[in-house]
């Protein structure tokens, strides 16, 4: 059964057929949505399962075989980015259905969201190097459309910085995809794998790399080039910031940096110590500078933004690190991650749709008035300060592991102590808002809002207990298939010559 | 050589545009500029030297061919360059709209 | 939006059929000349336009021909991925070229790039002049 073009195909085919029906029967629009993800969901599902027995399946686009034809190499780090592509657009979409109440235009909306959920399963599912070109832009123009989606003055001014500075970009990684063909002609990344051994250590090859991390350094908002984020996450309605600092400055930088530097460029610890340094450091910098200044925010969404910025530097500093556990906690910090700050932004819009405004000195005393969300950013922000038994726990656990056996005793500490400003900045939040008296009023969040939230709690909470067979099944596997190198394009090349 | 230098001097010059000019139909002439000069050393790096463009007119006569990939690419790369401008141009409009001015040094309602 | 005067209101009439079949031309023959989906749908476009341009909103309003314009994209899309997933069905693999393919060089050639450039072209037309819409009569959408 061939599921592997149904990720991408199911959305577009859906992103199509939603301006017909919306002229029919309105309803039908959030509906067939939230169908459609819950499919991908099951779809990613069987892709996890289907990739224990096989290390890597290849499909060949309209058969033809590669390096002619665009392929798609689905390996078990991709099927792990599948799944949590579509646990939290399977939420987000749930989330939207009441939250979109006072927009209009509401099918717009939609459409757009099943494009960006089809240029992002597309991009961790190909093997081609332009052709995950493609799919980013196709992802990255429906987030600009999104995050002005409101058109508010704010809305508007975001989505203008955060389009210049995608933009800027994705042109550069144009470039590099220029580069690296007039050296290798050819954009199968199995074979621009091979052919760049051939080259390696020379000034392309470092000049090459250094292109492509700036422009995905961009996307991903590692500081200094973060400046789009703090102003488009709190202007974008709150389901697309979930949605965003979920998963997009994953999918859109980490995955790509991950799978160019391990798979493609191939460098390992063993033989450029330097290199891997480097991507310590700029964790660490994302860590602090963003850590440092989320001190002292008083708009609720943008002290998440920073606290994002600053998360993100935990995993750079667990890929930086090289050895397996460091590698297997960046993979986890992926995942506990996005569950906790989709959650958080979540409960951010549940505030702002009961009482309108985000900022923190003006609210006050909503814990007794709405439990649900109280307890949910409770729950999502001990995820992400590091508390056992919840998921984030073990995540940090592995990053320090990983630091001790690579023998960096002083990152390890500096990594446990750097939690503590974590805490400092979410503590605000929950004084400011959840505790003290209560001024304001304020009724709960309706149905559909309140389920999505407590599904990414339960989430959090089962995968946190269950980490053992978490990490035997889905984060395992998918180390592996990153730190095997070069491996990947022997793999994809000995696909069709294997029998199973 | 010197013809690829002169694309990544393009592509400067385009990057200046967008990080120093105040009018954002400016940034937006910036844009254009640097999708100009990818596109450029996209098509200008598939050339060989004494080749015919690739297009098969009679059947069973062997000739050298320019590479047709990269002109598939700036094909593809012209149209999402499409895309990008018509929604940046979108975005300006209604902002001019709201805050009443080009300038980006007045439109400052997020900060902190 | 006002239109022009009587002369342009004149050749404007004579013009845009030659246009938009030229257009027409341009798609069909996307395998066997440079041009192809893309570049036929934008001339179409342009024959559109012309017509808005030359015309103005006395014939029909901004919302009737945006509205229209939004339905062909989206049949357009539909029909792009549509052929797609019948080469799934019908074939077994996802964009498989299952049509005959006939003798080279001829017009009936090449499986279902024919049929591809046909739904480029008219999402792609009918795409562009929902953009032209939205850039230029942008005062009557702001009035809602």
């Amino acid at each position: 059964m061939p599921f592997i073009p149904l990720f991408f195909a199911l959305p577009l085919f859906t992103a199509f057929l939603i301006p017909i029906l919306a002229k029919i029967y309105k309803p039908l629009v959030w509906i067939l949505t939230i169908l459609v993800s819950f499919i991908l969901f099951i779809v990613a599902l069987y892709g996890v399962a289907a990739t224990h027995h096989i290390p890597m399946i290849v499909y060949k686009m309209g058969n033809w075989p590669p390096p002619l034809g665009i392929v798609m190499a689905y390996d078990s780090f991709s099927a792990f980015m599948s799944l949590i592509i579509s646990i939290i657009v399977f939420t987000c979409s749930l989330f939207s259905v009441r939250f979109l109440n006072p927009y209009t235009g509401k099918w717009k909306f939609y459409t757009l969201f099943m494009l960006m959920t089809a240029g992002m399963m597309g991009m961790v599912i190909t093997g081609d190097l332009f052709n995950m070109f493609v799919f980013l832009e196709i992802a990255a123009i429906s987030s600009y459309a999104l995050v002005a989606f409101g058109l508010e003055p704010e809305q508007l001014e975001g989505s203008f910085k955060y389009m210049v500075m995608g933009e800027i970009g994705g042109l550069t990684f144009l470039l590099a995809i220029a580069f690296i063909y007039a050296k290798t002609s050819t954009l199968n990344l199995a074979d621009i794998a091979s052919s760049l051994q051939m080259v390696r250590h020379t000034t392309f090859f470092w000049t090459a790399l250094g292109i492509i991390i700036f422009a995905f350094s961009i996307k991903a908002a590692l500081v200094p080039f973060h400046s789009w984020c703090p102003d488009a996450y709190p202007a974008a309605p709150a389901p697309i910031s979930g949605l965003l600092a979920g998963i997009c400055t994953k999918v859109f930088g980490i995955y790509t940096i991950a799978r160019l530097v391990f798979n493609i460029f191939g460098l390992t610890r063993s033989s450029e110590p330097m290199f891997f340094d480097f991507l310590i450091g700029a964790g660490l910098l994302s860590i602090v500078f963003a850590g440092l200044t989320a001190l002292n925010q008083k708009d609720y969404k943008r002290l998440l933004a920073y606290s994002s910025i600053s998360q993100v530097g935990f995993i750079m500093l667990g890929f930086g690190i090289g050895n397996y556990y460091g590698v297997l906690g960046a993979i986890f910090y992926i995942l506990a991650h996005s569950f906790a700050k989709a959650l958080l932004f979540l409960t951010s819009g549940s505030v702002v749709n009961a009482t309108g405004s985000r900022d923190i000195k003006k609210l006050a005393g909503l814990g007794e008035r709405m439990p649900t969300t109280a307890w949910s950013f409770r729950i999502g922000a001990l995820s992400v300060i590091g508390l056992p038994p919840l998921v984030g726990f073990f995540a940090k656990l592995f990053i320090i592991l990983g630091a001790i056996k690579a023998g960096y005793l002083w990152l390890a500490i500096v990594t446990g102590g750097l939690s503590i400003l974590s805490l400092a900045y979410l503590l605000k939040i929950e004084n400011n808002v959840f505790m003290k008296k209560s001024k304001i009023k304020a009724k709960e969040s309706p149905f559909t809002m309140r389920v999505s939230m407590v599904f990414l709690v339960i989430l959090i909470v089962i995968v946190g207990i269950a980490f053992q067979q978490i990490i035997d099944t889905l984060i395992g596997p998918a180390t592996q298939a990153l730190l095997r190198g070069l491996e990947y394009s022997h793999l994809v090349f000995s696909y069709f010559s294997m029998n199973f | 050589m010197i013809i690829f230098a002169s694309c990544i001097i393009l592509f400067l010059i385009g990057l200046y545009a967008i990080v120093t000019k105040r009018n954002l139909i400016k940034i937006a002439i910036g844009f254009a500029l640097i999708e100009y000069s990818v596109n450029l050393l996209f098509a200008l790096i598939g050339f060989r030297r004494d080749a015919l463009a690739p297009i098969i007119t009679q059947l069973n006569v062997p000739h050298k061919f320019v590479d047709p990939i990269p002109q598939a690419l700036v094909l593809t790369a012209i149209v999402i360059a499409l895309g990008t401008t018509a929604l940046m141009l979108t975005v300006i409009l209604r902002i001019y709209n709201r805050y009443k001015t080009f300038d980006i040094a007045e439109i400052k309602k997020l900060r902190g | 939006m006002k239109g022009m005067s009587l002369i342009v209101k004149t050749i404007t009439n004579i013009i845009i059929g030659f246009i938009f079949i030229y257009g027409l031309y341009i798609i069909l023959h996307g395998h066997l000349t440079p041009g192809g989906g893309f570049a036929g749908g934008v001339i179409i476009a342009g024959a559109f336009v012309v017509r808005f341009l030359a015309f103005g909103s006395e014939m029909s309003s901004e919302k009737k021909l945006s509205k229209t314009a939004s339905v062909f994209e989206s049949i357009g899309g539909l029909l792009f991925i549509g052929i797609a997933i019948l080469g799934l069905f019908l074939a077994g693999t996802f964009f498989l070229n299952f049509l005959p393919k006939g003798t080279p060089l001829h017009l009936w050639s090449a499986g279902i790039i024919p049929f591809c450039n046909i739904a480029i072209g008219i999402k792609v037309g009918a795409g562009l002049f929902s953009i032209f819409l939205a850039l230029a009569a942008i005062k009557y959408v702001m009035e809602e």
